[in-house]
């Protein structure tokens, strides 16, 4: 088993959805059952291997790559058919194997108009190759078109099946994260001509392949090279995130889109974009990162005040939560800001944390949505009385989203505000303290904004139209299944933090380190005077470079 | 003494390399009979005419293999000193050239054949355009690429009239002539002005040449002479500003015509770009560079931008034609920055090359299939496609993607190596028209995906449904004219009539086109899954096998 996962795990996890699509296409639209049940199977299969590579993960060596497959691909330009897992992609790629499932169980009777179940589940398995891809990938090319494979079937799930305001959603969400992600790409290139990778013990100096770029190849860049690249791939990642104020695209995003699709982005998609930044865009670029970081936690610090602050001004429950998950990335990005292994800890428990409990909330906004046929949270009410049962869950997912100790949003939020107290040395402290400040009235904002959607909407008595609705009824079978893992997991991670940490700590820290030659990126990161320290390691790299 | 003057006593016969010259021969048989069986069979040829001329293009491919096996690539062709020379390039364009061509007649066969059109002299004259796009792989001095350029644009001028009935044909004719011709003269003078300097008109003489290669006293004829050239061939790949004949040529030309003038032709336009970018005027990058950085940007934004405003499909793909010639031209512009960069650029521009045509052709495939029922080029025709017309929706989404430069579609490697090439040269001017070529490939998914959003996210079309019955029993106009559907004015309510020689029923798709959209979506994909099946084809070069 070990040797087979070794060599086809990771390849049959990314695909297993994508030859489930194949088959789907060849199965006629009438049979609707076996379209179902093969989508189901298909996932359930990928989750399964999910499930095997888990058992299969050697916990002590999280920081190190698993299940590595290296094969050639485009031999021309040295890219490389690279995959392997690390502690800090395991979590995200379990995420991702078990939303999607949870996705299907959920529309497996109510697909959302107009219907047509074969290209919806199509789209999702896409979708899900697409992701588990983009967390396996290591060659920045094959990162890149994962990446972008993502892209076509979010937008056409929008625009389809999206809501009145679809078209302009869609295209929208389409043109910022493609403006973004072009621009990475001639980033990618310009760290391909620039980097060495004999610097990080590989034969050819140009690669693409991602263990030697984060693992010193980048050293002997030239800083405002190095800043340059940066910015490059900030817009390619920040827009995916989405960072104020390339935001704009997500609450129409997620206010149009079918239910499960807004699940989905919530849960999976905006992860590539903060996943980019952990596995790219810092390790790769360190000393670049040092540079950026106070934008960045500016940046951060903003989206939280504004995202909240934009969640008091909506009426739409759903808008509410999109702009709630733009404060929620805030956090995360103030996480990676502060460069230490705490601060990035911090980022990748929140990643997952804001994945599960956005995700859940968009579930129950979208099966609210299906009971009172609106979200216009001043015509909601009363649900508690109502749906006793869907009120709970929802009050419990405010609490787990306004980050009470306890449930799994805490331990996003609040390390990622200890953090910023003492960011990296080569960062300004008294910035980050500010950041610090802002950032813990940002929670406060939270618990305003989530509590009173909650009491919008689940508390008082039901109006008039909606008082004897024959549509409001509780809790149903297939939103037991698909909302019990996620329930589960928010308390069992809230209470059990350690699961998690235990996988990205060592992982984390492997991807600060950046070793090479002449010292290791981190001991520059953690040193006051960490610009020189870089600049001694560069001079000290062409030097050996030049014997 | 007479004929010694004429040079005919001192006359020797110049060896001749039958083998290296055999796709051009064969060719020109498969030609040549073409022409024969139609004298000899007149209409009663119609059957088999299209069914010679697939055969012929494929027969082609035979020599272009066998000489790929007896190692041209390793050690070039010189012939006719220094002329004509066949290497991996040259081969590889061969190659190129014959697949589109076949891929042009799978979707002419009941195209010409439904339309009424004269069916038997439109092979013989693409097999004769293409002829000379095959010369003009291999040719490398002045007098051959001229020769070479008449010879593929002649027919072409023909081939876009090809629909003699109809008012928009004619115009697409008589305007893609005048501006053809044009575009000749200004070359012409330009070459007479650069042989004026260097004495020689093979390519490597005049590289080599003092006039060109120290850049002393004749520099303004040499800049003279180097700009007029491109701008010829800017004509010819339709870059922004001599691209204005492009979209009324496109429109007017029967499909599979605009077809092959959007993929071959202009396919043809840059190998002689880039045999003179490289090989002639190869010391005077600091002339070239400039001006094709000026067209590479100028074609991308500007043909975007016009492509957004575009109601007739046919008009859209003319404009996006002309962004994606400035991707093309891109990584010329910084070719001559080092050999190393120069030779990144010639793979760039191939490889773009070769997805290109299999994306292009593949997405005028769709619109003829398309248009074929609904009677229109009009933009809105293409709503709710995805209801009415699923597979073809599905298939137009993989060329529109890869037009876009999505992966996994082909196009997306493209667009990389293109990115590619111009980082490489690691200077200012390469990373700004990189950052132009970023933005322009998303302003590009602006219309290509406002056509997929039509497809998938609007109401069926209503006039598809009601008009083609109604029409049907109406059966052909007047006159006999039969306009091409997809050339439909946008703006008329009105569909064109369908004509009476249809033989598949219209909402059956003809067997050669759905070979046609089989080939090229195929291709697309795999060139996108797996680039290295490109990648490796057009890692070739154009500086090294050259003598001199």
């Amino acid at each position: 088993m070990q040797d087979f996962l070794n060599g086809w795990g990771l390849t049959l996890v990314t695909f297993v959805p994508m030859l489930g699509a194949l088959v789907l296409l060849a199965i006629p639209k009438r049979n609707e059952w076996s379209l179902k049940v093969v989508a189901l199977g298909s996932s359930l299969l990928a989750a399964l291997i999910g499930v095997f590579l888990l058992s299969w993960f050697d916990t002590s060596r999280a920081g190190d790559l698993q299940f590595v497959v290296d094969k050639p691909w485009i031999e021309t330009i040295n890219s490389r058919y690279i995959m392997g897992i690390d502690g800090i992609s395991l979590p995200l790629i379990l995420l991702t194997l078990l939303v999607v499932p949870l996705c299907i169980v959920y529309s497996f009777d109510h697909f959302p108009e107009p219907r047509n179940p074969k290209s919806f589940l199509t789209l999702l398995l896409i979708l899900q190759t697409g992701m588990v891809g983009t967390f396996v990938a290591q060659d920045l090319i094959l990162f890149f078109v994962f990446f972008e494979i993502v892209l076509l079937p979010m937008y056409f799930m929008i625009g389809v099946w999206g809501g009145e305001n679809r078209r302009y959603a869609s295209i929208k969400f389409f043109l910022y994260t493609l403006f973004g992600s072009a621009l990475m790409l001639i980033s990618f290139l310009a760290m391909f001509f620039l980097a060495d990778g004999t610097l990080a013990g590989l034969d050819a100096v140009r690669t693409f392949d991602m263990r030697a770029l984060s693992g010193g190849a980048t050293a002997a860049i030239a800083r405002t090279s190095q800043v340059w690249i940066f910015a490059g791939m900030f817009l390619g990642f920040g827009v995916k995130v989405p960072m104020f104020p390339f935001h704009t695209w997500l609450p129409d995003a997620h206010t149009e889109a079918p239910t499960v699709g807004s699940v989905i982005l919530a849960a999976v998609l905006l992860k590539l974009g903060t996943y980019g930044f952990v596995r790219v865009a810092v390790p790769m670029l360190p000393e670049a990162a040092a540079a950026w970081a106070p934008v960045i936690g500016l940046l951060a610090v903003i989206g939280i005040i504004y995202g909240a602050l934009g969640c008091l001004a909506q009426r739409d429950m759903k808008r509410l939560i999109a702009f709630s998950s733009v404060a929620h990335m805030g956090f995360v990005m103030l996480g990676i800001a502060t460069l230490t292994p705490f601060g990035v800890n911090a980022a990748v428990f929140g990643m997952v944390a804001h994945g599960l409990i956005t995700g859940m909330l968009f579930f129950l906004a979208g099966s609210m949505k299906e009971r009172y046929h609106t979200l216009e949270m001043s015509r909601l009410g009363g649900l508690l009385k109502q749906a006793p049962r869907m009120g709970w869950m929802l009050g419990f997912c405010v609490m787990a989203s306004l980050g009470l100790p306890g449930l799994a949003g805490f331990w996003g939020e609040f390390p990622a505000i200890l953090a910023s107290y003492s960011p990296a040395a080569i960062l300004h402290q008294g910035v980050f303290r500010a950041y610090m400040v802002i950032a813990a009235v940002g929670t406060v904002l939270a618990a305003g904004y989530l509590l009173w959607m909650l009491q919008k909407t689940a508390f008082g008595k039901a109006r008039k139209e909606f008082a004897n609705s024959p549509d409001i009824k509780d809790v149903k079978r297939h939103e037991y299944i698909s909302w019990a893992p996620l329930l589960v997991l928010i308390v069992v991670l809230g209470f059990y933090p350690r699961l998690l940490h235990e996988a990205t700590d060592p992982a984390v820290r492997e991807s600060l380190e950046v070793p090479s030659i002449a010292g290791s990126a981190q001991d520059c990161l953690d040193s006051d005077d960490g610009w020189t320290c870089f600049d001694e390691r560069r001079t000290e790299i062409k030097q050996t470079q030049g014997n | 003494m007479a004929l010694d003057v004429l040079g005919v006593v001192g006359f020797i016969r110049p060896h001749i390399d039958w083998h290296a010259l055999a796709p051009e021969l064969t060719l020109l048989g498969v030609g040549a009979l073409l022409t024969t069986l139609d004298v000899l069979l007149a209409e009663r040829g119609r059957n088999i005419t299209p069914v010679l001329a697939g055969l012929g293009m494929l027969g082609v491919l035979v020599p272009i293999f066998t000489l790929l096996a007896a190692g041209v690539v390793g050690e070039p062709r010189v012939l006719f000193g220094g002329a004509y020379v066949v290497d991996g390039f040259a081969l590889l364009l061969k190659g190129l050239f014959v697949a589109a061509g076949y891929v042009v007649i799978l979707m002419s066969t009941h195209y010409v054949a439904e339309g009424d059109y004269w069916g038997n002299e439109y092979y013989g004259l693409m097999l004769s355009s293409l002829l000379g796009m095959v010369v003009m792989s291999s040719a490398r001095d002045l007098i051959s690429i001229f020769v070479a350029l008449e010879l593929l644009s002649i027919p072409a001028y023909l081939l876009a009239t090809w629909r003699k009935r109809d008012l928009r044909s004619n115009e697409a004719g008589v305007k893609y002539y005048l501006m053809g011709v044009f575009a000749s003269a200004i070359m012409l003078y330009g070459m007479s002005l650069l042989f004026g300097v260097s004495g020689s008109t093979i390519l490597s003489e005049i590289s080599a040449s003092p006039g060109l290669s120290s850049g002393s006293a004749s520099s303004a004829v040499v800049i003279l002479g180097v700009v007029f050239v491109i701008v010829g061939f800017a004509f010819k790949v339709s870059a922004f500003p001599f691209h204005t004949w492009a979209p009324d040529v496109y429109e007017g030309s029967p499909t599979p015509i605009t077809a092959f003038l959007s993929v071959a032709s202009k396919t043809a336009g840059f190998v002689a770009l880039m045999a003179l970018v490289y090989v002639g005027f190869w010391e005077r990058s600091n002339v070239y560079g400039p001006l094709l950085w000026f067209l590479a940007a100028a074609s991308m934004t500007a043909g975007n931008l016009m492509a957004l405003r575009q109601k007739n499909i046919v008009r859209l793909m003319a404009y996006s034609g002309v962004a994606q010639a400035g991707f093309m031209i891109a990584p010329l512009a910084i070719a001559g920055s080092s050999t190393l960069a120069a030779d990144d650029a010639t793979s760039a521009v191939l490889t773009y090359l070769v997805i290109y045509a299999a994306m292009n052709l593949g997405t005028f495939a769709v619109i003829m299939s398309v248009a074929r029922r609904t009677r229109t080029g009009d933009v809105a025709s293409y709503n709710g496609l995805f209801r009415t017309f699923p597979a073809m929706a599905v298939v137009m989404t993989i060329f529109l993607a890869s037009l876009a430069g999505i992966p996994p579609a082909g196009g997306w490697f493209a667009k990389f190596v293109v990115f590619k090439a111009l980082v490489s040269a690691d200077n200012a001017s390469g990373y700004v028209l990189a950052a132009v070529a970023a933005v322009n490939a998303v302003i590009a998914v602006g219309y290509y995906g406002k056509i997929a959003a039509r497809m998938w996210f609007e109401k069926p079309w209503a006039a598809s449904a009601e008009a083609v019955p109604e029409v049907a029993s109406v059966g052909v106009s007047e006159e006999g004219a039969s306009p091409d559907p997809a050339a439909a004015a946008p703006l008329s309510d009105s569909t064109q009539p369908i004509p009476a020689m249809v033989r598949t029923p219209l909402n059956l798709l003809p067997f050669s086109l759905r070979a046609a959209l089989t080939i090229t979506s195929l291709a697309t994909l795999v060139f996108g899954i797996l680039p290295f099946t490109v990648s490796t084809l057009t890692d070739v070069s154009l500086l090294s096998p050259f003598p001199g």
